[in-house]
């Protein structure tokens, strides 16, 4: 992880993600042009940016606390919920700061709860179904991995919010790395059937690890306001990290085939839609009401 | 579950020393004699108390991702969290008594072992997750109070600890309520309804009537149940009438009037019938909540045969875990 170091810099080009138009200006009625903007049109850079980290949070930690109660042994019932917990807790403090710096009122709990799918901007691979408790740990691990890395470097950003969030959500992050990886090692090097499945879970999940470390327009404009991350740096981190778990679980790891990205855009899977709609049915159901 | 039988388990003298013990007020610990009826009392009473801890992680698990703030959603998974801590510290408290916890939860599975009738009913709105905190944590709190100074040290220290969490889950149930009940009109019809709903079920969690509860005198000699069910529930009772009225609340009970003369609330009869059909299996819920149980357990046994392998493989090898 000594990687993530170097990962505060700015710079690094853009890969091939989406073709994304940071707002400018706005049309004036009447006078509005049919030729619009190639891809998504995202709101001012830190709120989007802050929307990436939280949204990525929140998310999985819903995720993981679908299995509340349905764990495979007691003891992940409670190392579940945990993470969960703590991603949540990231997620409102990240959410919180992201409406302070959108300026219109809004606080986590209407970011959270009343924005729709495409305003969403997490990544697609924390969307995915959960599956069977291997597959939800082996994405658990390639996020943690990710996230691990992405906190290192935010923790020494110029931006006081965002880095004092990091700083805590490190030590979470690196405790969730343990418990994943401890289980894709276990899984990997258990019996023949758990390494066929978790293999088969990892061949599965590797098409949205591509989408962790992409940049585009939202990541260099934070980083002129403070937020300066290298996400190649980030990458070869990560890679490290992956070979050397993937080496000691005897799996092997997938070829780089075609990436699936569009989450931090708002396009995302048909997946995020049915969570949101669990999630957000009670809330949505009486709007205005505190609880 | 076997238990090894302890030589002279019928020894009147020993059984006379036994109880002289326990009528000192001291407590009994996993290395002392003891009869093997009160061996058998506690591995049953625990085993049932950890079972209710996990059973009941699921009608609250049922609501973690439909809640509707954040904090709210925290507090909830941290209280479902807490239920699968204290299960398994009373399985371990348990094992003290000479029974294996796997052997325990097989029970649980299998359909053999009992748990709290109150999680074989639905939760079937958000108000449930504040209701079931106040009504049913409340209730928990106070069996386990007394509790707390059962005769049996384990299960007793165990219960201390785990009061202080409860009483935790109870003022956060009861503070959903609150905000429910100065709500919208629609938050107030959902908080009534879940009352409704959960009110005499929570009053059945004391369990049977004093004179249909063949136990008890025998419990109580031996000061592992302190109070008799009845007591209990009527203390129970009279905490809870002063903090539904608190909060604008009715509850679903006729004959709900304040005894002037005893300085009790006296209340109604329990629909026993429904109490005992829902202790045999046949509740609204008996068959999910094991069946969730049950494929919790199956889809998790190539998980715990990997580990299982895995920590074989590593021991064998003299490499560390990781």
């Amino acid at each position: 992880m000594s990687a993530a170091k170097s990962a505060v810099r700015s710079g690094g080009g853009h890969d091939e993600g989406d073709d994304v138009g940071v707002a400018t200006g706005q049309a004036v009625a009447g006078t509005r042009s049919v030729a619009g903007t190639r891809g998504p049109v995202l709101g001012a850079p830190l709120f989007e940016y802050l929307l990436r980290l939280g949204d990525d949070r929140l998310i999985l930690g819903h995720r993981l606390s679908e299995w509340c109660g349905h764990g495979p042994i007691l003891e992940e019932d409670i190392a579940t919920a945990n993470m969960a917990l703590d991603l949540i807790g990231q997620a409102a403090s990240l959410l919180q700061l992201a409406g302070e710096a959108e300026g219109q009122g809004r606080d986590e709990d209407a970011l959270a709860y009343f924005r729709d799918g495409v305003l969403f901007r997490n990544c697609l691979m924390v969307e995915q179904p959960n599956g069977d408790f291997g597959q939800t740990m082996m994405r658990q691990f390639l996020f943690d991995a990710f996230s691990v890395l992405q906190w290192e470097a935010l923790a020494q950003v110029s931006h006081t919010g965002v880095a004092a969030i990091a700083a805590k959500s490190l030590k979470e992050a690196k405790y969730h790395l343990r418990h994943s990886s401890g289980w894709v090692v276990r899984l990997g090097d258990g019996t023949a059937e758990s390494q066929a499945r978790v293999q088969r879970a990892l061949d599965s999940v590797w098409r949205f690890t591509g989408e962790l470390f992409g940049r585009d327009a939202v990541d260099d404009a934070v980083a002129a306001l403070g937020i300066p991350v290298d996400q190649a740096a980030m990458k070869s981190g990560w890679d490290a990290i992956v070979d050397e778990v993937l080496a000691r679980a005897t799996l092997v790891r997938p070829a780089d085939g075609p990436m699936q990205r569009g989450g931090r855009t708002g396009r995302h899977t048909e997946h995020l839609g049915h969570l949101l709609a669990t999630m957000q049915i009670v809330a949505r159901s009486h709007p205005g009401a505190r609880w | 579950m076997e238990q090894k039988p302890i030589p002279g388990a019928d020894d009147p003298a020993l059984i006379a020393a036994f109880e002289a013990r326990i009528a000192s007020g001291e407590s009994i610990e996993p290395k002392d004699w003891m009869p093997e009826r009160y061996r058998k009392q506690l591995t049953r009473m625990m085993s049932q108390h950890a079972h209710s801890e996990i059973v009941g992680m699921l009608p609250e698990g049922n609501w973690v991702t439909r809640a509707p703030s954040l904090r709210r959603k925290m507090s909830l998974i941290a209280k479902v969290q807490d239920e699968a801590g204290h299960g398994l510290y009373i399985y371990c408290g348990a094992e003290t008594l000479g029974v294996d916890r796997h052997d325990l939860f097989n029970q649980l599975l299998n359909g053999t072992a009992k748990y709290s009738s109150i999680f074989n009913y639905p939760t079937l709105s958000w108000a449930d997750m504040g209701v079931i905190g106040w009504l049913v944590d409340g209730a928990a709190i106070v069996n386990q109070t007394v509790l707390a100074k059962t005769s049996y040290g384990p299960y007793a220290r165990a219960m201390v600890r785990i009061c202080k969490e409860e009483n935790f889950h109870k003022r956060q149930g009861y503070e959903i309520c609150a905000t429910l009940a100065s709500g919208t009109p629609a938050q107030q019809a959902m908080l009534q309804d879940a009352v409704d709903r959960i009110w005499w079920p929570s009053l059945a969690m004391f369990g049977p009537s004093d004179k249909d509860s063949p136990n008890t005198g025998e419990l109580l000699r031996w000061k592992v149940k302190r109070k008799t069910n009845d007591e209990l529930r009527q203390r129970f009772v009279n905490l809870t009438v002063p903090q539904a009225q608190a909060i604008g609340l009715t509850l679903p009970d006729p004959d709900l009037t304040f005894n002037a003369e005893t300085k009790n609330w006296d209340f109604g009869e329990i629909d026993w019938a429904e109490f005992f059909d829902v202790i045999k299996g046949n509740g609204p819920c008996n068959r999910e909540r094991l069946e969730a149980r049950n494929t919790a357990h199956d889809d998790g046994q190539w998980i715990r045969d990997a580990a299982t392998a895995f920590a074989a493989k590593h021991a064998k090898r003299g490499v560390e875990a990781p």
